[in-house]
């Protein structure tokens, strides 16, 4: 039997004024276990507090109620007030009667009555609780990064820094990701290769960060502090210890005819191959579903023209198992498919391009070395049109529902670009809205509109064709006028929605990290924990958590960073101790409970069990009580009341249960 | 009025982002006078009666390729028939007459529009 | 059991609300001065999937008028999926509960977020007002005991 104290407090005149205090006292010193029952004016006071423990250490209690506040007031304050008067923290629990009882209710009788039963309902608790220990779980002091855009290498970059290795997972041959494609930035019209190379080499050389490039992640287990996890170096077929990235063997190879990804496929590479001349590491891989090699077993000519030996068709895949304390998730995004939007004619017409594949055609590395041609014939193009929120923004099945927020600014800049380069060109651009908040933002799109005198056209387009002189019949509305546009012109540019890359939802299954209706990785809380992920330890940067542009992405790749050194700077981490537990010899080992676990916190051992003298080896159901948060689904879903959570038991609430419909 | 129309029709007009895809979709749209973008937010501001009195009711071809385009499920198709529904319920309403028709015919007339016209004719 | 005509009837409403969503918004309709009827008794759980559809009977079995259930919006859940759990085992319990007896109008699920005192209040009116309407719950009782005592 439990010795159990009651104090309740007057909250000055808050609780005092609607809820007779004396009355709730009486009424609660003949419940079942409770030895003593005060009231006073402030139990939070330094006073009210030092009342509680003298009660503990006098009365010999083993547990107490406070019927006061909210829990998620003060239930921490007398905590630390019982452990302080030495009695476990987890033996106190709060009866609310200010904001559930007397700041809603204005009859004093009605209140009181309430506020006994809300105290009843706490003491019964009390009387089945039990002393619970914050276990404490050590933190490997290793971060791993999925993804090496610029989100996971400023992320890396960030942690290592700071002193911790880190390991960046890129399943590409190289790191650099999305922005390595990009020509320009908005605002600054600086440009992506200048700025990223450097960071791109940083990373490579940094002593505490390690690149596993053409690797994924196979594999994730464990818990914050303690990730195991499982990364598989996909061969290359060239050993990158011997290559040099002279390129000859790209230059040589005779199979040439596939798209290069690098350049959106507007030009070829060879079955052997490096992204692009600064890619990081600077070292040749061969796609075999390519090469002549291992698709009939001849040529070989990459082996014969290697002076370094690299060339290794016998390689194999390498499988790496690393211990992590932290992950941070930089999967970034890819452009959406917009062969569904046929009315636009881009499966149809290479002249219909989208930005990215611009992009491409404005940088000088690209299919056409920086000069702006039609991919139709290579000419000169007199006219340019772009169409704004292809994708964007609609609510059919073609569409995403959201705005994908770098579209309008890189849509001014390409028009900047093009009128400052080439100014017998007519750029026109359908919008729907422009938008542009940020810093120096708007001001960009005004100096396209009123410097280059870029037209910007309110309203959509409809339909394109082509017409029979080989140029593009442009049919739109400007919404201002109310007039129907009929442009002739020589590209079309869409400005294609951004979704998060398609490898993000297998990521966030290993990691139970949660993603939102259009795959976006959820954040723990929308403005106060943006760069968490509900799941512990798990971090989110760049676009992988929702649209944005360069400066946002580095923002919130630096940001969880600092969450990382934050968690990886602990020595120890406190679990919380209301965590499930199973009854061994209730346990039929069925799997009920850890299908529904959204932690994996649960596995299952063999274990040997004494049933009434019977000894027999079963499957049993444990929790990782590091793993697991104490939600209490597995209770529910257990088909033979095994598992139980420890401070909201079902003994625990069945009695709450009881004390109420007394 | 505007409850009617959406009750009949199934839109909800306010989802309309005034994006103007319908209107450069539209093939009649140089025929019209109320353009098909406008009829969402007119309906929306209870504009009906300038709806019910539109030539754009009978331009209109329902070859529904603004709802076929339209990214917000708004389908000003949808919307335009519900108004000429309106017109016809209405009796002695002046809505097209057959006798109407030939002097409003071109070579260029496509026979789509004629197939939909017929289901406007007084009964 | 004597019933006291004197004595006007008021049910008795068991609310069962997440931490951290529904209990906080109970909190905001506290902090916010916002009435609802005084039989409504909330227990705290950690989430609406700790909810057994079996305490809910349990409250019926011990006199409960009306049982309520609220947790986070589908999709804010704290630990991810539990209200979806929640959602599912209540539907369950909700086919069964005229087998039981039990008035279907009697139990009810409501998601109300941590900033929703206002609709928190409402529900709860609301709640009130329907289990008022519905008068006495027949009590769940164990019929087999009940004729011993007879």
């Amino acid at each position: 039997m439990q010795r159990i104290g009651v104090f309740v407090c007057w909250c000055g005149s808050n609780i005092a004024a609607t809820v007779d205090v004396d009355a709730v006292v009486e009424a609660v010193k003949n419940e079942p276990g409770v030895c003593f029952a005060k009231n006073y004016q402030y139990m939070c006071s330094e006073a009210g507090q030092a009342l509680i423990k003298d009660a503990i250490k006098e009365h010999n209690l083993t547990g107490i109620v406070v019927c006061s506040c909210s829990p998620r007031m003060h239930e921490a304050t007398f905590r630390k007030t019982a452990e302080q008067a030495g009695l476990n923290p987890y033996m106190v629990e709060i009866a609310n009667i200010r904001e559930h009882c007397s700041w809603i209710h204005k009859d004093m009788k009605e209140a009181t009555e309430k506020a006994v039963i809300l105290a009843r309902a706490a003491i019964a608790k009390v009387n089945l609780n039990a002393p619970l220990q914050a276990g404490e779980s050590a933190v490997t002091k290793r971060a791993l990064v999925i993804g090496g855009g610029i989100a996971g290498l400023q992320s890396a970059i960030d942690i290592a820094d700071a002193g911790y290795p880190v390991d960046i997972v890129e399943k590409s041959p190289t790191i650099g990701g999305k922005m390595a494609q990009l020509d320009k930035t908005f605002p600054t019209l600086d440009c992506a290769a200048c700025i990223l190379t450097p960071k791109m080499v940083e990373a490579a050389q940094h002593p505490n960060i390690t690149l596993y490039t053409y690797s994924e992640v196979e594999e994730v287990k464990g818990f914050v502090g303690n990730f195991n996890v499982k990364i598989k170096k996909k061969a290359r077929f060239v050993d990158s210890t011997k290559c040099t990235g002279c390129a000859v063997c790209t230059a040589k190879c005779p199979s040439r005819k596939g798209g290069n990804e690098f350049n959106c496929n507007l030009d070829t590479r060879g079955a052997v191959y490096i992204p692009f001349a600064q890619a990081v590491p600077n070292v040749a891989t061969i796609d075999t579903e390519r090469c002549i090699h291992f698709k009939t077993g001849k040529c070989g000519i990459c082996q014969k023209v290697c002076s370094a030996g690299a060339i290794d068709f016998e390689q194999k895949d390498e499988f790496i198992e690393e211990k992590y304390g932290a992950i941070v998730v930089a999967t970034g995004f890819e452009i959406l498919d917009v062969t569904k939007f046929d009315e636009f004619q881009y499966t149809k017409h290479p002249d219909v391009v989208t930005s990215l594949e611009l992009e491409r055609i404005m940088n000088a590395a690209g299919p056409t070395k920086g000069t702006l041609l039609r991919m139709s014939n290579k000419e000169h193009p007199h006219d340019i049109v772009f169409i704004q929120c292809v994708g964007s923004r609609g609510n059919t099945c073609r569409d995403k529902t959201y705005c994908s927020k770098i579209c309008c600014m890189y849509t001014a800049k390409h028009a900047m670009l093009i009128r400052e380069k080439y100014p017998d060109v007519n750029v026109h651009v359908f919008y729907i809205d422009v938008r542009t908040p940020g810093k120096n933002f708007d001001e960009f799109y005004r100096r396209a509109v009123e410097q280059y005198n870029v037209d910007y056209i309110k309203g959509m387009v409809g339909k394109v064709w082509e017409k029979e002189n080989g140029r593009l019949a442009v049919q739109g509305v400007d919404l201002i006028s109310n007039r129907r546009i009929m442009l002739e012109t020589d590209m079309v540019v869409l400005a294609a929605a951004i979704q998060p890359s398609k490898g993000v939802r297998n990521i966030a299954t290993m990691l139970t990290a949660s993603i939102d209706t259009n795959d976006f990785l959820t954040e723990a809380h929308p403005k106060l924990r943006p760069v968490e992920s509900p799941t512990a330890g798990v971090f989110l940067s760049g676009v992988c958590q929702g649209p944005k542009d360069i400066p946002e992405t580095v923002s919130q790749a630096g940001a969880a960073a600092v969450k990382v050194v934050g968690l990886l700077a602990k020595d120890k981490l406190v679990t919380n101790p209301c965590t499930a537990t199973p009854n061994e010899l209730m346990c039929n080992g069925c799997s009920s409970c850890a299908r529904v676990c959204p932690y994996g916190a649960i596995d299952y051992v063999e274990k040997e069990v004494n049933d009434h003298g019977k000894r027999e080896v079963r499957r049993l159901a444990t929790v990782n009580s590091a793993l697991c948060q104490g939600c209490g689904a597995c209770t529910v879903a257990c088909p033979s009341g095994a598992m139980d959570l420890k401070g909201f038991s079902n003994r625990q609430i069945m009695a709450e249960v009881d004390a109420i419909c007394r | 009025m505007s409850e009617n129309i959406i009750r009949i029709s199934g839109i909800n007009p306010r989802q309309c982002m005034k994006c103007g895809k319908c209107s450069a979709t539209c093939p009649a749209f140089d025929e019209m006078d109320v353009h098909p973008h406008q009829f969402a937010s007119m309906v929306v501001e209870g504009r009906v009666d300038e709806l019910l009195a539109s030539e754009t009711l009978w331009k209109c071809l329902s070859c529904f390729a603004c709802v076929e385009r339209c990214p917000r499920s708004v389908e000003p198709a949808k919307l335009i028939e519900a108004v000429r529904d309106c017109v016809i319920r209405q009796k002695g309403g002046s809505y097209l007459s057959p006798d109407d028709i030939p002097e409003k015919l071109d070579s260029e007339l496509p026979q789509q529009a004629l197939m939909a016209a017929f289901r406007k004719y007084r009964k | 059991m004597p019933i006291n005509e004197n004595k006007e009837w008021k049910p008795l409403i068991v609310a069962f609300c997440c931490n951290w969503c529904s209990y906080a918004g109970a909190d905001l309709a506290g902090t916010s001065r916002l009435s609802y009827p005084a039989e409504v008794k909330i227990i705290k759980v950690p989430c609406s999937c700790r909810v057994n559809p079996m305490f809910i009977l349990k409250a019926f079995e011990r006199g409960a008028d009306g049982v309520i259930m609220c947790g986070c919006h589908p999709g804010d859940c704290h630990y991810s999926t539990g209200n979806y759990y929640a959602r599912r085992r209540m539907t369950m319990l909700f086919s069964m509960l005229d087998y039981l007896g039990i008035d279907r109008q009697r139990t009810r699920v409501e998601w109300v977020s941590a900033a929703e005192g206002q609709k928190f209040a409402a529900v709860m009116n609301d709640f009130a007002k329907t289990i008022t309407e519905l008068g006495e719950n027949v009590k769940l009782g164990d019929l087999r005991c009940k004729k011993q005592q007879d």
